[in-house]
C-alpha cells in the first residue's frame, strides 16, 4: 500500500512536467501579448516604444526556452511569479479566489450527493415504473440542461418571483464573504450557484448510482440474501449500495476537481470572482504567468483527487489490494 | 400583446430621462450613504499615467485630484473645464498662447497629510511629459508642445509652450492626469503609483480585493469644501453585462457608469419604472473600417471611395440605435463639439454622407470597374465583441453586399485580433476604434495620421502630415476650424484612407435615488463622485438596504 502510494505521489512529478510543456507552448501560439493589451486594448494611442519596454520588463522579449527555463526554475523554487496584468504575486491572485471556489465545489458536491444517490438507488429499486421514469426524467433534463443557463433562470427568477410577491427585486450578493464573517451574506449568495452546478452535478451521478445498483442488485450474493428473507431496505443499504458506490465515488471526485477550476460560465452569471473566472480573465488577457499556474493548480488537483478516490476503492471494497 | 405595450409604455413613461446633463435637480444634497457601482472591466495598475481603460478610472479616480477638469455640473460640453487643484478660472494663454500660469490652491492635504504644492503638481506632469528612460507615460504624445515646466513659487506653476496649441488644455484636463505627491515619487519611485494610492481626491482608499471590489471612504479634508456627499463608495468588478444590469434591476448596484446597450435601458425601465433614472448623450468613441493600404486593391483610392460610399450611414442610425449603442453620424471629430462639420456640409462634400444612397452606390460600382475590381471579394477582420463590433460588423458586410462586393467576415478575440491589426498586418479591411476621453478634436483626429502609432491602415501622406502640423500650431478655433475641414476632406473623401461608421451613445440608466451625477460624452469623465448624493427618503422607499 505505502509502495503504491509514493510510486503515485512520484507519478505526479512527469504529469505536472508534461502539463507545464504543454500549457506553455500552447499559450505562445496565440498571437498578441499582454502589453499590445494593457496599452492600446481601448483604442488609445499604443506607443511601440513603450510596448517594447513591458514586453522586456516581463520578460516576453525572451527566447522562449529562456522563458521556459525561468517558468519551470520558479516551480521548483514554489516561486508562481507575478501576474504580468497585475503585477501581483501569482499565489496572492490565487490564494484570494481559492476559498470561494472551494466551498462551492463542497457545497455542489454535498447537493448532488444528497440528490444523486437516494434518487438513483429509489430509480433502481423501482424499475421501470413511473418512480424510475420521472428520476429519469429529472436526471435527463439535468444532464441537457447546461449550469450557466439554469444559473441565469434562478437569478431572473429570483428577480421576477420576489418583485411580484413584495414589490422589491431581490436578487443574491454579487461579491464575496467568508462564512466565518458574515454566513447569510456568504450562504445567501452560494447557495444559487452551488444549487445550479450541484443539480447538473447530481444528474450524472444519479444515473451511474441507478446503473451500479442494477448491476449490484442482480448479483448472486443480492439473489441469496432475498432468499434467506432478508428485508429489501437492508439488502440494498447493507449488501448492495457500498459496491455500487465505487463507479459513482469515481464520477464525483471527477466532478469535483472539475468544479475547482471548471465553473468559468457559471461563475460569470453569479459574478463569483473564483479560479474559473480568474482562468478566463488570465488567457483574455494572455497573461502566461497567471495561466501556468492556475492550469498547474488544476492538474495537481485532478491528481489528487483521483488519487484519493483510488484510496477509497480499497475502503469500499475490501478484495482490492494495491502492489 | 396590447396590454403588454401599454404596461412598457407606462413604464418608460415613469422612467425618468435625460439627455446630456441639462435637467435641474432641485432638491438640495443630503449627506451620507454608501454608493455601490458596478464596473465591467479589470484593474491593471492603479497609475493613471500608465493606463487607459475604464477599469482603472471608474474605481480610482475619486482617490485623486487634476489641475484642472470638466465641470462637473455641464460635462455634457465639450469645452467647459475649470479648477480642480488650481484656483479661478482655467488659465488663457499668455505671451501669444505660448505661457500658461496655473495658480495652485492652497490647504490642499494628500490622503496621508502632506500639503500639496505646485512642486507636486510639477513632478506629476514632469512624469508624464518626460518621464525618465524606462519610465512608461502613455500621454507623452499629447504634451509635445510642451517646453518647460516651471514653479516660480509654491502655488504657482508655469507651463511654457513651445508655440500656440489649441490641445494644449483639454489635455491637461485628461481624467487619467492624477496628480501625485512628490514625496511618493522622490521616496518610492516612479512605479510606486501602479500597487500603491495616495491621492488628494474626494475619498481615500479604504481596500482592494482583485477580482472583486475596491472600497473608498469620505475625504473629510477635500478641498472642495461641502463635498463629497457620500460617506463612501464600492465599486463592484462584475465583468458581464447581464450581472450589472441585473445588479441595478435587483438592488446590489445603484449605478455603471460605462453604459448599456438600448434593449437593456428598456428591460431596466420595464422592470423598474420610475424607479430609474435614464441619462443619454453622444460618446467620444467611433468605430472605423480600416482598409490595409498595402493588400492590394486597397492600395487603389477607387476601391477605398467604394467602400465608404456604400455605407448609409443615415439608415444605420436609424435601426442600429435600437440595438447597439452607436447613433449618430458624423466626421472624424466628435458630432457635438463647435468644430465638428456639420451634417450638411458632410453630405454636400464628402464621399458616402450623400442623401441619395442609391446614387452613392452606383457610383461605388462604377469606382469598383473602372478599378477592374467588379464583385469585390475581401475578408472583413473584426474583434469578438459584441457591443457594438460584432453588430456594427454584420451591417457593415449588408452594405457593402448592397453595392455588390462580397465580404467574409473573421472575428478574433481581442488578443488576436490586435495582433493581426497592429502587429501582422494580415488583413484586407479592419474594425479599428478611436475612444477618447476628453474632447480634443485636435489631438483626436491625429489617430487619421499616417505617421500615428495607431494608424492601421499602413501608408503614407505627406499633405496631411502637413495640414495637420498647421493646425497643432493654430493657436484659435477660428484657424483650426478650416484646417480641421481640409485634413477631414483628405481622410474621408481623397485619400478614404479610413471610413468612419457610427459615432458610439452612451446610455446609463442608474437607480433614480442617486442624484448629483451628470453624463458626460465619455465613460472616462466626471468620475471624481464628489458630486453625487443619495436620496435617502427615495432610496428606503425603493426598498434597497
Amino acid at each position: 500500500m505505502y509502495t503504491y502510494i509514493v510510486k503515485r505521489m512520484l507519478m505526479l512529478f512527469p504529469t505536472l512536467f508534461g502539463a507545464a510543456v504543454v500549457v506553455f507552448l500552447l499559450l505562445r501560439l496565440i498571437p498578441g501579448d499582454v502589453c499590445m493589451l494593457k496599452f492600446g486594448g481601448e483604442g488609445g494611442y499604443a506607443d511601440p516604444e513603450q510596448i517594447k519596454q513591458c514586453q522586456e520588463l516581463l520578460k516576453i522579449s525572451d527566447p522562449k526556452i529562456k522563458q521556459f527555463y525561468d517558468y519551470i526554475a520558479g516551480f521548483v523554487r514554489f516561486d508562481l511569479g507575478k501576474s504580468m496584468w497585475t503585477q501581483q504575486d501569482v499565489t496572492h491572485e490565487i490564494a484570494i479566489r481559492f476559498p470561494m471556489s472551494l466551498q462551492i465545489a463542497i457545497m455542489a458536491t454535498f447537493v448532488s450527493v444528497i440528490i444523486a444517490i437516494p434518487l438513483g438507488i429509489i430509480s433502481a429499486a423501482k424499475q421501470n415504473t413511473l418512480i424510475d421514469y420521472f428520476v429519469r426524467a429529472i436526471s435527463i433534463a439535468g444532464i441537457a440542461m447546461p449550469s450557466f443557463w439554469l444559473g441565469i433562470v434562478i437569478i431572473l427568477g429570483l428577480l421576477i418571483a420576489t418583485q411580484a410577491w413584495t414589490g422589491v427585486p431581490w436578487m443574491p450578493p454579487i461579491f464575496y464573504k467568508p462564512i466565518w464573517v458574515d454566513p447569510v451574506h456568504n450562504l445567501s449568495q452560494l447557495i444559487w450557484p452551488a444549487l445550479a452546478t450541484g443539480y447538473r452535478y447530481s444528474s450524472v451521478a444519479t444515473r451511474m448510482t441507478r446503473s451500479a445498483m442494477l448491476d449490484v442488485l442482480r448479483e448472486d450474493y443480492v439473489r441469496t440474501a432475498r432468499a434467506k428473507g432478508l428485508i429489501e431496505k437492508v439488502i440494498i443499504n447493507k449488501h448492495a449500495l457500498k459496491n455500487a458506490m465505487l463507479p459513482v465515488v469515481t464520477v464525483i471526485g471527477i466532478e469535483f476537481a472539475f468544479l475547482m477550476g471548471g465553473l468559468v460560465v457559471t461563475e460569470q452569471v453569479f459574478n463569483l470572482n473564483g479560479v474559473g473566472k480568474l482562468f478566463v480573465e488570465s488567457v483574455t488577457q494572455a497573461d502566461y504567468t497567471l495561466t501556468q499556474s492556475l492550469v498547474m493548480l488544476v492538474v495537481f488537483i485532478f491528481v489528487m483527487v483521483n488519487f484519493v478516490v483510488d484510496l477509497m476503492y480499497a475502503w469500499l471494497d475490501p478484495r482490492i489490494r494495491y502492489s | 400583446m396590447k396590454g403588454l405595450a401599454h404596461k412598457l409604455g407606462a413604464a418608460v413613461l415613469g422612467a425618468t430621462f435625460v439627455y446630456g446633463a441639462t435637467s435641474v435637480e432641485a432638491a438640495a444634497p443630503e449627506y451620507g450613504g454608501n454608493l455601490n457601482i458596478v464596473v465591467g472591466s479589470k484593474i491593471p495598475s492603479y497609475d493613471g499615467h500608465i493606463e487607459s481603460t475604464f477599469g482603472m478610472i471608474h474605481p480610482i479616480r475619486p482617490f485623486y485630484s487634476l489641475l484642472i477638469r470638466e465641470n462637473p455640473d455641464n460635462p455634457a460640453s465639450p469645452t467647459d473645464f475649470v479648477c480642480d487643484l488650481c484656483v479661478g478660472d482655467v488659465p488663457k494663454g499668455t505671451e501669444g498662447g505660448t505661457k500658461f500660469t496655473f495658480k495652485i490652491r492652497s490647504g490642499v492635504k494628500f490622503h496621508d497629510g502632506t500639503p500639496l504644492t505646485s512642486a507636486d503638481v510639477k513632478a506629476t506632469f514632469d512624469k508624464i511629459v518626460n518621464p525618465p528612460k524606462g519610465i512608461a507615460s502613455n500621454r507623452k504624445a499629447y504634451f509635445k508642445m510642451v517646453e518647460s515646466i516651471t514653479t516660480p513659487d509654491s502655488e504657482t506653476l508655469v507651463f511654457k509652450l513651445k508655440h500656440p496649441s489649441g490641445t494644449f488644455i483639454p489635455a491637461v484636463a485628461m481624467p487619467f492626469n492624477f496628480v501625485y505627491s512628490k514625496k511618493d515619487l522622490d521616496a518610492h519611485g516612479y512605479t510606486w503609483h501602479q500597487k500603491n494610492i495616495n491621492g488628494s481626491g474626494a475619498f481615500s482608499f479604504v481596500e482592494h480585493v482583485q477580482g472583486s471590489h475596491v472600497k473608498g471612504k469620505k475625504n473629510p479634508n477635500y478641498h472642495h469644501k461641502g463635498r463629497p456627499y457620500l460617506d463612501s463608495y464600492t465599486a463592484l468588478a462584475a465583468p458581464k453585462m447581464s450581472v450589472r444590469l441585473q445588479a441595478i434591476r435587483g438592488g446590489r448596484a445603484d449605478i455603471e457608469f460605462r453604459g448599456f446597450p438600448p434593449k437593456a435601458r428598456d428591460d431596466l425601465v420595464k422592470a423598474l419604472g420610475d424607479r430609474i433614472t435614464v441619462q443619454e448623450s453622444d460618446w467620444n468613441c467611433v468605430l472605423l473600417a480600416t482598409p490595409n493600404h498595402e493588400v492590394k486593391p486597397f492600395d487603389d483610392p477607387r476601391v477605398r471611395k467604394a467602400l465608404t460610399l456604400s455605407i448609409d450611414r443615415v439608415s444605420g442610425s436609424k435601426y442600429l440605435s435600437n440595438i447597439a449603442i452607436v447613433k449618430t453620424p458624423g466626421g472624424i471629430v466628435f458630432p457635438k463639439h463647435p468644430m465638428a462639420t456639420p451634417m450638411a456640409d458632410l453630405q454636400a462634400n464628402i464621399a458616402g454622407y450623400g442623401k441619395d444612397v442609391a446614387a452613392s452606390r452606383a457610383q461605388a460600382k462604377k469606382l469598383l470597374k473602372e478599378a477592374g475590381q467588379a464583385g469585390l471579394k475581401f475578408t472583413f477582420l473584426n474583434r469578438g465583441v459584441d457591443q457594438p463590433y460584432k453588430i456594427v460588423g454584420t451591417w457593415l458586410l449588408g452594405q457593402w453586399k448592397k453595392a455588390g462586393m462580397k465580404v467574409d467576415q473573421v472575428v478574433k478575440p481581442t488578443t488576436p485580433f490586435y495582433a493581426s491589426l497592429r502587429k501582422k498586418g494580415d488583413f484586407d479591411v479592419s474594425v479599428d476604434f478611436n475612444c477618447q476621453s476628453i474632447v480634443n478634436p485636435i489631438a483626436d483626429v491625429s489617430k487619421f495620421l499616417p505617421s500615428a502609432g495607431n494608424n492601421y491602415a499602413n501608408f503614407e501622406d505627406a499633405e496631411l502630415e502637413k495640414i495637420y502640423d498647421s493646425l497643432l500650431k493654430a493657436g484659435t478655433a477660428a484657424e483650426q476650424t478650416p484646417l480641421l475641414r481640409k485634413y477631414e476632406k483628405r481622410v474621408l473623401n481623397d485619400l478614404a484612407s479610413q471610413a468612419i461608421t457610427l459615432w458610439w451613445y452612451k446610455i446609463n440608466p442608474h437607480r433614480s435615488y442617486v442624484k448629483g451625477w451628470k453624463i458626460a460624452p465619455s465613460h472616462y469623465l466626471n468620475q471624481s463622485l464628489d458630486n453625487i448624493w443619495i436620496d435617502s427618503a427615495e432610496k428606503k422607499k425603493q426598498g434597497v438596504n
